[in-house]
């Protein structure tokens, strides 16, 4: 018998590395590349928008113009060149088609690749799919079972020529245009994205899905996501994320709104797994998101983000509790491996009375990578008996990593009770010597242990996702150990 | 560009004309003074200070130098000394040494003022190789390095345990005027040498005073320092207190910080721990209540294994006062099986009130154990209840209840004086009389 040795266990991890990195080739419609009104106008055009769309984004360009990159993040990577990075590109194969067989069939290899094949989700899992390659949304599934509830689900695109007044009313309301340098480029440029309405009472049957992909070299993915709750409905969101391998940085600044209005829930629930650059820390997709939402009386906002990819991850998804009894919470497990970085957390903005949130973030880092959490609790004078509660754990495995936690809580009622906790610590050498005098090695039992460290996220997770996002924890995690 | 600034900068050239031009620390202080020139003093706009602002404490018109106005007697100060144990003392009034109070030493340890050791060369070594090495260079301290004149230099030889507590206090007459002073402390403390300081600012009477003042400690192997600073002055006082502790193998630092006065006070404490098996002890209690303002900023940094470190705050907020605590614990890469504790608890007794806390883990190194743990809240009801109950009227049950929450870190006090002291002024803080000593 011949041996398996350890080079063929490196080999293996090489090749292992990034699953997702398939580029397909399909033909495809790319403006050229820069930033400009002209663009702007063009992406406009390209998409046959109403004119108060195209003002839009002319005004939160002219914003950006004035606006400087972020630095403050506990970061560090080179400025992508932003006139360098061609802000349209979609698969060509338009129009929109009408069932699935008159798909691209690359296309369809491409979601089999993924796991996601449309064709079966649509059978089994009964999820809603709506498919976003290059920032346009290329399909979307279960149209009609969700129109019979009058539920609204299409591409944003769709949305602003058919829903304009739905669209005008909240979109921008969240994340306003000139919000940060990340979401003001967003706002001028996004090509695509989706849009999701739930009416009053109504709770929506299944779970809603995104996935996001970027395909094209040089390109950059801008979406905008708009989930709209109506009065006392329910939603349950999925996200999911990957980009073909590159040698290059590629952006993506995404813009998520949520508006829950009295008595809604909605949950959100994110496993990012962006390209994270290879083991030398070459390439990588650079993720700057703006994702916050806002709880009117009694709703609730549940965040969850399984963050495993990207090469720059700066993102922190947000809850502003606007209303009475409002609650938010966010469920996080970020893991960064080889030279990933991650400076990533959320904001619990308390405005009404009674409101609570709850803060749960697990942070992993591995090999020479660089993991952050930054939260803020801000409690405003008004928001009485509100209540925040915050753990921020973080796992660190080999010695050239980075652990670290800047959380920002400003109290301004003496009502309000908040407990912050964190720890840091690494996995006890006791811990991985049961596993194997048990018989199991050192990479699984990790995998083990990591897996028990997150539990309390992944429990959050819907039950098709939390499979996935287990898997995805032990892939970024291999080859950590030694 | 602030009034205050150019004042500064133009008053620097007479200064530095009647001090000795070819000192080795001139070259220091006109460095130091175009570091100040560029930098500024801090705006909301740095990180470190988004949540304290020094517009107010800026825009007074100060006296930089002023003439020593009032000679004040030991019946004046006595109230504020802690006068029931024997003790060093070294008082400065208005920036200036005042011999007749003070009670320094030479006899085997230098316990005495800086001007002296600047200008003699017997210190020479000392200072050039102690003098302004830890201290960071930024815009507020490196004022003060460029106006460094005056402040105790301790220097304790090895092997001395020193026999009484030294008491530092810097008063502040300023016969109607506002006066700015920045004093400078040099604390040197040898190999295997116990060392326990008192610090103190007061003003004495109601004018605006603006203290922006800078400390280097150096605890070298095996020493043990012990600081207590009681911060308890006017309502019209402003306080940026700057302190740098350096600090050798098997050394222990503990620092208590007591702040309860001023309407605004900055403590910027920054520890390095340059070798292995250190201990920092920081505690502080900060009670206050009007319109003040206590930020606490701290740093530990960790360079090397098997050091420890332990931090406790605790804050009680009245009327409009404002806290911040924004400690940062940073462990390098080399500083394995460090175990470092942070905690910052706050109590807000007013709608108006409010609390900036934020505290902050930084780590490099995979095998430690790091925690920390922050909360708001309030009195436990049931609590207050209970001694109620007991006929025990509100503002005491209230007050019983927050010497107990604040009793963890003033039970770590070793000089019993000092712990009856600040016992006095929490009393009288929260307006009750204790029938008992905690």
């Amino acid at each position: 018998m011949s041996k398996y040795t350890e080079d063929d266990l490196k080999k293996e991890l090489e090749t292992k590395e990034y699953e997702y990195g398939f580029y397909t080739d399909i033909e495809s419609d790319t403006l050229p590349m820069g930033l400009n009104e002209e663009i702007i106008v063009a992406i406009s055009k390209k998409k046959e928008e109403p004119e108060w769309m195209t003002k839009w984004r002319l005004d939160a360009f002219k914003k950006w113009k004035e606006m400087k990159e972020p630095e403050w993040a506990n970061v560090k990577y080179e400025k992508p060149d932003l006139q360098k990075i061609s802000y349209y590109s979609a698969p060509s194969n338009k129009p929109k088609y009408n069932s699935l067989d008159e798909v691209d069939p690359e296309l369809l290899e491409t979601f089999k690749k993924l796991g996601i094949s449309v064709n079966e989700q649509k059978k089994l899992a009964g999820v809603a799919v709506d498919v976003v390659i290059d920032s346009v949304s290329v399909a979307t599934s279960f149209k009609d079972t969700l129109s019979e509830k009058g539920i609204i689900f299409c591409s944003m695109n769709e949305a602003i020529k058919k829903h304009p007044e739905l669209v005008k009313k909240y979109i921008g309301t969240v994340v306003p245009k000139t919000d940060n340098y990340y979401a003001a480029l967003n706002s001028a440029v996004f090509s695509d994205g989706s849009f999701c309405y739930i009416p009053k009472g109504v709770k929506c049957p299944m779970e809603l899905s995104t996935y996001f992909r970027i395909n094209e070299a040089g390109t950059g993915q801008f979406e905008r996501t708009l989930v709209v709750a109506d009065k006392g409905s329910y939603v349950s969101y999925l996200e999911g994320c990957s980009a073909p391998s590159r040698d290059e940085n590629q952006l993506h600044a995404a813009v998520v709104e949520l508006v829950a209005l009295d008595d809604a829930e909605i949950k959100y629930s994110t496993v990012q797994n962006w390209f994270p650059g290879d083991s030398k820390g070459k390439g990588g997709v650079f993720n700057f998101v703006t994702k916050r939402g806002v709880c009117e009386n009694n709703a609730k906002i549940s965040w969850t983000q399984v963050e495993t990819g990207s090469a720059v991850t700066w993102k922190y998804p947000s809850c502003i509790l606007k209303g009475k009894n409002s609650v938010g919470e966010f469920y996080s497990i970020a893991v960064t491996n080889n030279f990933q970085q991650a400076d990533t957390g959320t904001k619990m903005i308390h405005i009404g009375e009674n409101s609570r949130s709850t803060i749960i973030s697990k942070g992993i880092s591995a090999g020479k990578s660089q993991n952050s959490y930054r939260g803020l609790v801000h409690i405003s004078p008004r928001a009485k008996n509100s209540r925040n509660f915050s753990q921020c754990d973080s796992l660190l495995i080999g010695n050239k990593c980075g652990a670290h936690t800047f959380p920002y809580i400003e109290t301004k009622n003496q009502s309000a009770q908040i407990e912050h906790e964190a720890t840091t610590s690494k996995i006890g050498e006791d811990q991985i010597f049961y596993c194997n005098q048990r018989g199991i090695d050192t990479e699984r039992a990790i995998a083990l242990i990591v897996n028990g460290f997150s539990k309390e996220v992944l429990n959050k997770l819907p039950m098709e996702f939390a499979v996935e996002a287990q898997k995805l924890l032990e892939i970024s995690l291999e080859g950590s150990v030694g | 560009m602030s009034y205050l600034k150019e004042k500064l900068l133009s008053s620097f050239i007479a200064f530095e004309e009647q001090k000795n031009v070819d000192s080795y620390v001139h070259g220091i202080r006109t460095k130091a003074i175009k570091k100040f020139e560029q930098e500024g003093f801090p705006t909301k706009k740095l990180e470190n200070w988004k949540y304290t602002s020094l517009k107010k404490a800026i825009n007074y018109d100060y006296k930089l130098f002023p003439n020593q106005s009032e000679v004040l007697e030991f019946r004046d100060i006595k109230k504020y000394l802690i006068d029931d144990i024997e003790s060093y003392k070294i008082i400065f009034v208005d920036g200036k040494y005042c011999s007749h109070l003070s009670e320094t030493t030479h006899d085997g340890m230098d316990i005495c003022i800086l001007s002296s050791a600047l200008t003699q060369s017997k210190y020479d070594l000392i200072i050039e190789n102690y003098f302004d090495k830890i201290s960071k260079k930024d815009g507020i301290t490196s004022l003060n390095t460029a106006f460094s004149s005056e402040g105790s230099y301790i220097h304790i030889p090895k092997n001395i345990q020193v026999d009484k507590p030294i008491q530092i206090i810097h008063f502040s007459t300023g016969k109607n005027e506002s006066v700015m002073f920045q004093p400078r402390n040099l604390i040197v403390v040898d190999e295997n040498s116990h060392l326990e300081i008192i610090e103190r600012f007061q003003s004495i009477n109601e004018n605006s005073v603006f203290v922006n003042s800078v400390s280097e400690i150096y605890c070298n192997k095996k020493s043990i320092v012990k600081h207590y600073k009681i911060q308890n002055d006017n309502k019209n006082a402003s306080l940026v207190d700057n302190t740098f502790v350096s600090q050798e193998r098997n050394s222990s630092y503990s620092l208590h910080t007591f702040s309860f006065g001023g309407e605004l006070t900055r403590n910027n404490l920054n520890i390095f721990q340059n070798g292995e098996r250190i201990e920092s002890f920081i505690r502080g209690i900060t009670i206050i209540g009007e319109n003040q303002h206590v930020d606490h900023n701290t740093l530990i940094h960790h360079k090397k294994p098997n050091c420890e470190s332990y931090q406790d705050y605790k804050g009680i907020y009245y009327d409009n006062s404002v806290g911040v605590f924004n400690g940062r614990v940073l462990v390098e890469k080399e500083a394995q099986k460090t175990n470092a504790f942070q905690a910052n608890n706050n109590v807000l007794l007013s709608d108006k009130s409010v609390i900036n806390t934020k505290p902050q883990l930084e780590i490099f190194a995979d095998d430690v154990k790091c925690s920390h743990g922050c909360t708001v809240g309030q009195l436990d009801k049931s609590a207050l209840f209970y001694l109620r109950s007991r006929g025990i009227p509100k503002k005491e049950a209230m007050a019983l209840l927050m010497y107990g929450f604040a009793n963890k870190v003033l039970a770590s006090v070793n000089i019993p004086e000092v712990k009856a002291r600040v016992n006095k002024i929490i009393a009288k803080k929260l307006g009750v009389k204790m029938g008992f000593d905690i």
